[in-house]
């Protein structure tokens, strides 16, 4: 069983704060972590190889320092990492990264599983994944929260609001996956030194077959016009009670624990 | 003179820091108030590999160096110091010793399931007339054939009742005083070996500290760790390295004691304005971020010797003693400017304040460190 798992480093905050300047994330202080819901594609990934043996392959695209997010999945437990890191990839909306991760998928040769997180925590557009499937011509499933891969084909419960779906699909395919899927073991000391000193190779441009010009920046169609934090509105508590005197002892209670009063 | 961590050493930290994070911080409280030892928390550490960090991997263990142990021990004593001195029993007074002196048998029988995650371990050298006088050992062990029988009995030891593993002193020779002391490895559920009451602590309540009880305990003469006579010697040097272990716990209270005056001082608002904004209030706090910084230096030196292969005795108990000391004052001073909420046990002042008090007594109170530092002084 071959599965590789996409992932992505993203900022470690829900309070991301954004330069009203530029309209563009600050990022300075604000620690890289692996974003959440791609830790659970790796959970996923880890168990289906453990039950059936194989090899689990991690790729990503970002900037150089991306490899310490991949570190931390080599330390989980992961076969081996894949950067995939070139300036002609800055600046790529969905589109152009999730055919750059489609080539570099295609690179690695054959596949049977490719698992991505629901959604970045940061963009939270949901599109990499379902995009790269269409890349790559094979059948997808999004918002998976149960796997049982068989011989050839695979079973899953894909969450809805109100239940579940259960599909059979055929593999090759590729899964994104839902927080409840599973809880994402922690990495061990010695998975962590091993970590440590496992090359990760980086792939550029010229490693890949692409055309130069579905990249980056020049291959994505989406532009930003304007990003901005919208004001919280706080929401009024009504205090219902049968008189008014047992009302206003309702709020002095309520502004006292409030340390207002 | 470099003053950074290895990539090692960071991940390591950044490990240990996630898991008391999400493992040990929803729980701490609940493990004060009801003196509650978890053993599934123990058992966690040990799958992480924690308690097999600083051993070759010839053990089980990572091959990694003590630091990155002591960098572990103070992110979890950062969040509950209780568990911190659970896994530093373990490794630095158990695992370490039979690593130090055990015979290649003894390391696989007993180091590998300590290494591995799949056992606790103890040390049982404190009796109740042999405290700081570690020479007045009333346990002894009589060579009877293949094997000794030991009698007697230990207190005050930490994780006694839950670890498989013990390291025991016993008196082989009273006759020839310190040099007639031997260390043995008891398995719990030897016949005759029991426990006693756990004790009732002041602080460290999610740490089990038990009684035990030998009552003509056989032990295989295999077990004897080192040779007969060697057990005065073996138990300081194993508290040499242990005493690296307490000045991180007590580091991880005192960083811990020293972030939560940070924030809620910024936080609490009086006359208009944050207490933070007080000099009086902003000159405690920067008294004790340099009290804390002086001693997470000693700590780091004396783990940094260890790993260089130097002498390192003097240097550790100058970590415990400052560490300690930095604990308890810097404790007390997070509980002053909480002021009555400090004093509640709703906020963690309270309890790091209670919890910093032991490390300034166990493993060699201070006033011990002293006379190491002292006699390696005037030597």
């Amino acid at each position: 069983m071959e599965i590789v798992v996409c992932i992505k480093q993203v900022p470690d905050t829900t309070e991301v704060k954004i330069d009203p300047q530029t309209n563009t994330l600050v990022r300075q202080g604000v620690p890289s972590i692996v974003n959440p819901f791609d830790k659970n594609a790796l959970e996923a990934a880890l168990q289906i190889k453990e039950k059936q043996g194989g090899r689990v392959t991690v790729l990503s695209m970002g900037p150089p320092q991306a490899k310490d997010a991949l570190k931390e999945c080599l330390a989980m437990g992961a076969d081996q990492a894949v950067l995939i890191s070139d300036r002609a990839f800055g600046g790529a909306d969905t589109l152009a990264t999730s055919y750059t991760l489609a080539a570099a998928v295609k690179k690695l040769g054959r596949f049977d599983i490719i698992l991505c997180g629901k959604q970045a925590i940061d963009g939270d557009t949901a599109q990499v994944g379902p995009e790269m499937a269409e890349h790559l011509g094979i059948p997808q499933v999004t918002y998976v929260a149960k796997i049982d891969v068989a011989d050839e084909a695979v079973r899953v419960e894909r969450e809805h609001e109100e239940g579940y779906e259960v599909i059979e699909v055929s593999m090759p395919v590729l899964l994104t996956v839902v927080k409840s899927i599973n809880d994402p073991r922690m990495p061990t000391v010695k998975g962590t030194m091993r970590a440590n000193r496992a090359e990760i190779p980086a792939w550029t441009l010229s490693d890949l077959e692409v055309e130069p010009e579905r990249l980056g920046l020049k291959g994505s169609p989406t532009q930003v016009r304007r990003i901005f934090t919208p004001e919280q509105r706080k929401q009024g508590e009504v205090i219902e009670a049968a008189t008014a005197s047992e009302a206003v002892a309702a709020l002095v209670q309520k502004l006292s624990e409030a340390k207002i009063v | 003179m470099y003053f950074g961590l290895t990539e090692d050493q960071k991940m390591i930290q950044k490990m240990a820091r996630e898991f008391a994070e999400k493992d040990l911080a929803p729980g701490v409280q609940e493990r004060d108030e009801a003196h509650k030892f978890d053993r599934a928390l123990a058992d966690a550490m040990g799958e992480l590999g924690l308690n097999g960090i600083c051993f070759p991997e010839k053990y089980g263990g990572a091959d990694g160096d003590y630091l990155s142990y002591i960098l572990a021990v103070e992110e979890i004593s950062k969040v509950d110091d209780g568990v911190g001195i659970t896994l530093s029993a373990t490794v630095s007074l158990c695992a370490w010793p039979i690593y130090a002196y055990g015979t290649e048998s003894q390391k696989e029988k007993y180091l590998r399931p300590i290494l591995e995650g799949r056992h606790l371990g103890a040390f049982g050298l404190t009796e109740p007339n042999a405290g700081t006088d570690a020479a007045g050992q009333q346990t002894t062990a009589v060579l009877d054939g293949d094997h000794y029988v030991l009698n007697g009995s230990k207190i005050f030891i930490t994780n006694g009742g839950e670890a498989e593993t013990y390291v025991v002193f016993a008196m082989t020779d009273k006759a020839k005083g310190v040099k007639g002391i031997s260390a043995f490895i008891l398995e719990k559920g030897m016949p005759g070996f029991t426990f006693g009451k756990r004790e009732h602590k002041m602080g460290i309540h999610s740490s089990i500290t038990m009684e035990l009880i030998f009552q003509d305990v056989k032990v295989p003469k295999d077990n004897l760790l080192g040779k007969e006579g060697d057990g005065f010697k073996i138990a300081m040097a194993t508290l040499d390295g242990g005493r690296i272990g307490v000045a991180a716990q007590a580091l991880g209270i005192a960083q811990a004691a020293l972030d939560h005056a940070v924030r809620y001082s910024k936080e609490r608002v009086q006359f208009g304005k944050p207490i933070a904004a007080n000099q009086a209030i902003a000159f405690m706090l920067a008294d004790m971020a340099a009290k804390v910084d002086s001693a997470r230096l000693l700590v780091y030196r004396a783990a940094w010797l260890k790993d260089a292969g130097q002498p390192y005795g003097k240097e550790a108990a100058m970590a415990k003693l400052v560490a300690s000391d930095a604990a308890m004052e810097v404790a007390t001073d997070a509980v002053q400017i909480f002021g009555g909420y400090g004093y509640s046990s709703e906020y963690p002042v309270e309890r790091l304040m209670r919890d910093a008090k032991i490390t300034q007594i166990y493993e060699g109170t201070n006033q011990v460190q002293r006379m190491v530092i002292s006699g390696a002084l005037l030597r």
